[in-house]
């Protein structure tokens, strides 16, 4: 997300000094660890209820029709079937667009990518639904539900869907032109524009320009955990529903507006998430488990996706066409940045353009730039944000091209990022000003890597080519969102932490130290737990790398409210005034008396008054995090096939909580990267129809595809955080292609401008740019 | 509807009797009729290997077995291969480096490397990296997990040795 000028300016400063942390830094095993290992966390499709049915959800086979009737009536006479739901069940929402998540969402769209109401948009928009007693019965109701369709012909990239004559998915739509609405019907929701400076001028003080045109394919999140929710309308119209996600609360207030109901009748029981990335921030299957437990005389109902399901009826992120044109003094000084991006939103509008805007050349110093971005909607699931929304492919273009002049200048290609990288007090391409960020550190560390300063290594087999490349990343984080937890002191001396941010890759255990740290204790005296949304306050979305830094900041107060009252229980104790009461490493001492946390804690006991604090805050500084990637690759030039030899990665997370789990994000993002650089994308036929979801043929990178991902983690403290964290979890997908990319151009000579770069398209590459192998 | 047939089994080294229909798949034996959720499902066919269980030794994956043909076998799931008030060794050191992030691959995982060490008490770096390529995990880039694996091993070694 990004930060508005405005807000940037009154975000809190907190000096971070050069500080010794007890807890921060250190490697305590998660709190939630044990029941991970052993099966016993209970995920979403573990709930298991009492006269629980099971429901299904009939999708769409045309990637465009006309819904022209639906029939249910041979699907509600099998045997075991207790409701079926259409879009008629829904209520037509008014067309007003609201934040959700981490991007914003127009409520009627949202409803109608629930349940497809006059079209379908899509090969796999779900259509209706049905509970039944049994998943047999359940499937073989969906066979008998009757759809007649007029088929109409379908769009499926942001090309296609621009072309005047166009078919058009909305009749409504009408495109958002720098703030003006238009006059026609258009596939193209949205033209925005960024600029600054004199372009012309700029490129004519270019000794190199480079211009490309790159297009990336669809590609998913790929969570192991398909998608599922568990609902009860009770016989009282209160409604509770479990479910994955990554907002419990967000959840709510989504599934609260499409069935139009107040929050209070809904209660999210957030399970553990089986990974989400951004997909699991917006709802699909909740207010369908809800309205089947009604009609089915509120019986629990079960909806839980196959995986083809999850490819073809959940957001993916856009396909995007990338047109940059770059110039470089012969000093390396980019003079001059012209982009040109349009980005598909599948069905419904809200692609990530504009994170992508931000995203491909924030990393630099630019005196004279213009970014076009166009958001465009096309026959293809409605995307939802996935890690760094955006990002992957703007940096693909815009590192590839920085490559490449580097290349012609005969430039070190980490120098060349030296020379242009931002720095505390450049200005953004999108506005704000920069504070302090840890770009060039990143590029300094990479130069001087082990990695970076080794020779290439020696083909594997005798003829095939072996190259490196290098790119950076850059992403700004969700500067804040909403953040509440409580603080219980029980009387053994351990602390209850609760909150309701997800924890979907050991978050409870960073907000455990970040608490242990602020009250001197250890991070096993801490027991953090994930709660309902009747439990505690609001909690936006665990995304936008915000959950470490924004709820962190939440704790931090709450240990400090904490503190207060520690103070002053002893002074009531040793009778002395509160003010002269200090409290240091959990132990609270005034002049001769000393006590500690854990003994003071048992002498409150419970008789007196619990020690508790609740806390919720709007924190509004920034987090800009960045990364510098370097990659070696072995290429086979008979059959395309790219390897992945060596991976480093280098970033600036701020300060780093648990190192090991921050170590895990950077892994992690670097090998979704690659997946996306080397492998993934949806394949469609002529008509619209999803031809590769499944997991062996749409293929995410193996433990066999991967080597070690080295993490290199650098520290500049964040000045906005009490421990200077900077959000870790989404800049480490940016890099990866534009790395690879490099890489395959060092190793043979030719530009790859197309993801991904799977063996069909290198080779491609290879036999039309074979004869100008630079 | 169809009959269910009485299977009996032995998992996590108890004797166990269940009904099931014939389509059933182990998997929604494991995790419907005896209520084992900690075996997870990822794709219903074969790809993720979140759904792996050993049948006789044999790793599987659970959602490509019948119910029925678990009759007269021996299964070993996840819930079934720590020792009483302890962890097994592959779980410890998930745990020490931080192997999991969402965790729902992670049953899978464990189960997966404990039939391979099973087979192969010293494997390599590139044998761990072949014998996991069944499991998907979408957080970690498998670093860590292939670290751990080899650390469980170097443990149970020492442990044999004793």
């Amino acid at each position: 997300m990004e930060t508005p000028v405005a807000e940037q300016a009154k975000a809190t400063e907190v000096s971070v000094e050069e500080r010794h942390y007890n807890i921060i830094g250190t490697r305590p095993i998660r709190h939630d660890g044990a029941d991970k290992v052993t099966g016993k966390a209970l995920y979403g499709a573990d709930v298991r209820l009492n006269g629980m049915l099971y429901g299904k959800v009939l999708r769409s086979p045309h990637a465009h029709a006309r819904i022209l009737s639906i029939d249910v009536s041979r699907a509600l006479a099998l045997p075991g079937v207790k409701a079926v739901v259409t879009s008629a069940d829904l209520a037509t929402l008014d067309s007003v667009v609201s934040r959700v998540g981490e991007g914003a969402v127009n409520w009627r769209y949202l409803s109608n990518n629930i349940l497809a109401s006059d079209k379908v948009l899509y090969h796999g928009h779900a259509v209706a639904a049905v509970a039944a007693t049994s998943l047999n019965a359940a499937n073989e109701a969906l066979n008998l539900i009757d759809v007649q369709y007029e088929p109409l012909p379908c769009v499926i990239t942001a090309v296609q869907a621009m072309r005047p004559g166009a078919p058009i998915l909305l009749q409504e739509l009408r495109t958002n032109e720098l703030g003006a609405r238009g006059e026609i019907p258009t596939n193209i929701a949205s033209h925005d524009q960024n600029m600054r400076g004199d372009l012309e001028r700029g490129f004519a003080e270019a000794a190199v320009i480079v211009e490309r045109e790159f297009t990336t394919g669809i590609v998913h999140q790929g969570y192991i955990e398909p998608h599922t929710a568990t609902a009860v309308w009770g016989t009282d119209d209160q409604i509770t529903i479990w479910t994955s996600t990554q907002g419990a609360h967000d959840a709510r207030r989504q599934v609260a507006e499409v069935l139009q109901l107040p929050v209070s009748r809904i209660k999210v029981i957030p399970m553990e998430i089986g990974g989400g990335f951004g997909g699991k921030t917006v709802i699909y299957l909740e207010p369908v488990a809800a309205l089947l437990s009604w009609k089915s005389g509120n019986r629990p109902v079960q909806v839980t996706m196959s995986r083809f399901e999850v490819f073809a009826g959940t957001g993916p992120t856009s396909s995007s066409v990338i047109k940059v044109k770059m110039g470089s003094a012969s000093d390396g000084r980019i003079t001059a940045a012209q982009v040109t991006m349009a980005y598909a939103a599948g069905a419904f509008p809200g692609s990530p353009v504009g994170g992508a805007m931000s995203v491909i050349l924030n990393a630099y110093r630019m005196e004279n730039v213009q970014i076009d971005g166009y958001d465009v909607v096309t026959n293809t699931p409605r995307v939802a944000a996935y890690r760094a929304p955006g990002g992957t492919n703007a940096a693909f273009a815009s590192e590839s091209v920085i490559d490449e002049l580097a290349c012609k200048l005969g430039i070190d290609p980490l120098e060349m990022r030296r020379i242009n990288g931002a720095k505390e007090g450049d200005r953004r391409v999108d506005g704000p000003l920069i504070r302090r960020i840890g770009y060039l550190e990143t590029v300094e560390k990479a130069r001087a890597s082990a990695h970076y300063q080794s020779p290439l290594p020696a083909p594997s087999t005798p003829g095939l080519k072996v190259g490196r490349g290098v790119a950076s990343g850059w992403w700004g984080n969700w500067p804040g969102g909403t953040s509440s937890v409580s603080v219980i002191v029980n009387n053994d001396g351990t602390v209850n932490l609760i909150e309701g941010s997800t924890d979907i890759g050991g978050s409870r255990v960073a907000m455990a130290m970040q608490l242990a740290e602020t009250l001197g204790l250890q991070a096993a005296d801490i027991k953090p737990m994930v709660v309902d949304t009747d439990s505690v306050g609001y909690n936006d979305v665990t995304a936008g790398s915000r959950t470490t830094y924004s709820t962190g900041i939440a704790v931090h107060k709450a240990g400090l409210s904490i503190i207060q009252q520690m103070r002053e229980r002893a002074a009531q104790l040793w009778d002395v005034e509160s003010a002269s009461v200090d409290y240091a490493d959990g132990v609270i001492s005034s002049k001769d008396n000393h006590i500690g946390f854990k003994e003071l804690a048992r002498k409150v006991g419970d008789g007196d008054g619990n020690v508790v604090a609740s806390i919720s805050i709007s924190p509004n500084g920034d987090g800009v995090a960045l990364a510098t990637h370097i990659v070696d690759v072995e290429v086979d030039e008979e059959t395309g096939k790219v390897q992945i030899l060596r991976y480093t990665a280098v970033q600036d997370v701020g300060t780093a909580i648990h190192p090991a789990y921050v170590e895990g994000q950077i892994q992690g993002g670097a090998a979704q990267g690659i997946g996306w650089a080397l492998n993934e994308e949806y394949v469609y036929d002529q008509q619209g129809r999803l031809l590769n979801g499944s997991l062996l043929d749409y293929s995410i990178p193996t433990a066999l595809d991967l080597p070690m991902i080295e993490a290199v983690i650098v520290e500049v403290p964040n000045p906005t955080h009490p421990f200077g964290v900077r959000g870790v979890g989404e800049v480490p997908i940016v890099p990866p292609a534009g790395a690879v990319a490099n890489a395959i151009a060092n190793a043979t000579g030719v530009r790859m401008t197309v993801l991904p770069m799977s063996p069909q398209h290198v080779l491609e590459a290879l036999w039309t740019q074979g004869n100008e192998r630079v | 509807m169809a009959n269910k047939t009485a299977v009996q089994a032995t998992i996590n080294g108890e004797d166990v009797e269940f009904l099931c229909e014939p389509h059933q798949s182990l998997l929604e034996v494991l995790r419907d009729v005896l209520r084992l959720t900690g075996t997870k499902e990822g794709c219903n066919n074969g790809n993720c290997g979140a759904c792996n269980v050993i049948l006789d030794g044999v790793l599987v994956n659970s959602c490509l077995v019948l119910g029925v043909e678990a009759q007269g076998k021996r299964i070993t799931t996840i819930e079934g291969i720590a020792p009483p008030h302890g962890l097994h060794p592959l779980q410890q050191k998930f745990l020490e480096h931080a192997a999991l992030q969402c965790g729902i691959c992670t049953p899978g995982f464990i189960i997966s490397a404990k039939a391979l060490l099973d087979h192969k008490p010293h494997p390599s770096e590139h044998e761990v990296r072949h014998w996991l390529a069944g499991n998907l995990c979408r957080c970690t880039g498998y670093d860590k997990i292939v670290r751990a694996v080899l650390d469980a091993a170097d443990v149970m070694a020492v442990e044999v040795s004793k």
